[in-house]
């Protein structure tokens, strides 16, 4: 993965394939504290403790296509490169959070990339699963949520390609008032 | 403020989509697009190719093409994959798609139903 937006991509189809219908996202920028931190939140099956230790292996899959499973181990690689950790607690029948914790100053930190394509892909190809994208960036927020903007669509669906168009530049300009720019 | 006016834009698109959504309703003549999102898909850059397509679909207008996704299917090194899938049509696999394929295999393929052959999976 060449950027941390595709881990939280490939994260949350993890969430999707568990079955979760509600997905939160949050990523948190402190300078102050050099931290980034991604944390995922999922209403899934959730995992009993001796999956949760066996998610992390890359030989580890409940696949049948293919022995390994690489989206965990990959995270777990780019934290450990920055380092960071990555922590996951699920319980069974209630969901699974992931979080990952970088040193945000490490020179090997992978770049964030772009948060605004990751939640636009997600929406479109998940109309029926709600998400909730919060970032904070030194101490000011972005909130996201499909559920307040599926209520302003009415009977147009979320992942009409007009409605994703729109999602992905409001993300774009959103992030960018983030970071101060206007 | 930003957002307000984003807002407002989104009240004018919602508008504009469902004028569009009402010319058609039936899901029995769509096609399908369908794009490979494992974690190999992923790295691979699906992301990209999926966004292309959405925004050809949008640019284009095409209100009959549905986009969804799947994932790994064993063929990890001929991601990022799209399958078409034309109504009463066979399914159609793409390999090693990358943005710029993916406009094109809508442009040709879902729009004037032209089978880019050599972008198709080889035989297996």
């Amino acid at each position: 993965m060449k950027e941390l937006s595709l881990h939280v991509l490939d994260i949350v189809e993890n969430s999707l394939r568990a079955g979760a219908t509600e997905v939160e996202i949050r990523v948190v920028e402190d300078s102050n504290e050099d931290i980034l931190s991604i944390e995922i939140k999922d209403n899934g099956r959730g995992m009993d403790d001796e999956t949760v230790k066996k998610a992390i292996d890359p030989f580890f899959t409940t696949r049948t296509e293919r022995k390994v499973g690489l989206g965990l181990p990959l995270l777990v690689q780019a934290a450990k490169a920055a380092e960071g950790n990555v922590a996951i607690k699920s319980i069974p029948g209630k969901g699974t959070t992931v979080k990952a914790v970088f040193k945000k100053s490490h020179i090997d930190l992978q770049p964030l990339g772009d948060m605004a394509k990751t939640i636009s892909a997600l929406v479109a190809l998940h109309p029926e699963v709600e998400f909730i994208y919060t970032h904070v960036k030194e101490g000011r927020k972005l909130r996201f949520s499909t559920k307040e903007l599926k209520e302003k669509l009415q009977e147009v669906p979320i992942n009409n390609p007009l409605v994703i168009d729109w999602i992905l530049r409001f993300l774009k300009k959103s992030l960018n008032e983030l970071s101060g720019g206007a | 403020m930003g957002v307000i006016k984003s807002i407002e834009e989104l009240e004018k698109i919602r508008d504009q989509a469902r004028e569009l959504i009402n010319l058609r309703k039936d899901n029995e003549n769509k096609t399908r697009i369908v794009v490979g999102m494992g974690t190999c898909g992923i790295s691979a850059g699906a992301r990209e190719v999926l966004m292309a397509i959405l925004d050809e679909i949008k640019k284009r207008n095409l209100t009959d093409v549905v986009v969804t996704e799947t994932g790994c299917i064993g063929m990890c090194r001929f991601e990022p994959l799209v399958d078409v899938i034309k109504p009463n049509q066979p399914k159609v696999t793409y390999v090693n798609v990358n943005p710029e394929k993916a406009r094109q295999i809508v442009a040709r393929h879902v729009v004037n139903n032209q089978v880019i052959d050599e972008w198709v999976i080889p035989n297996i």
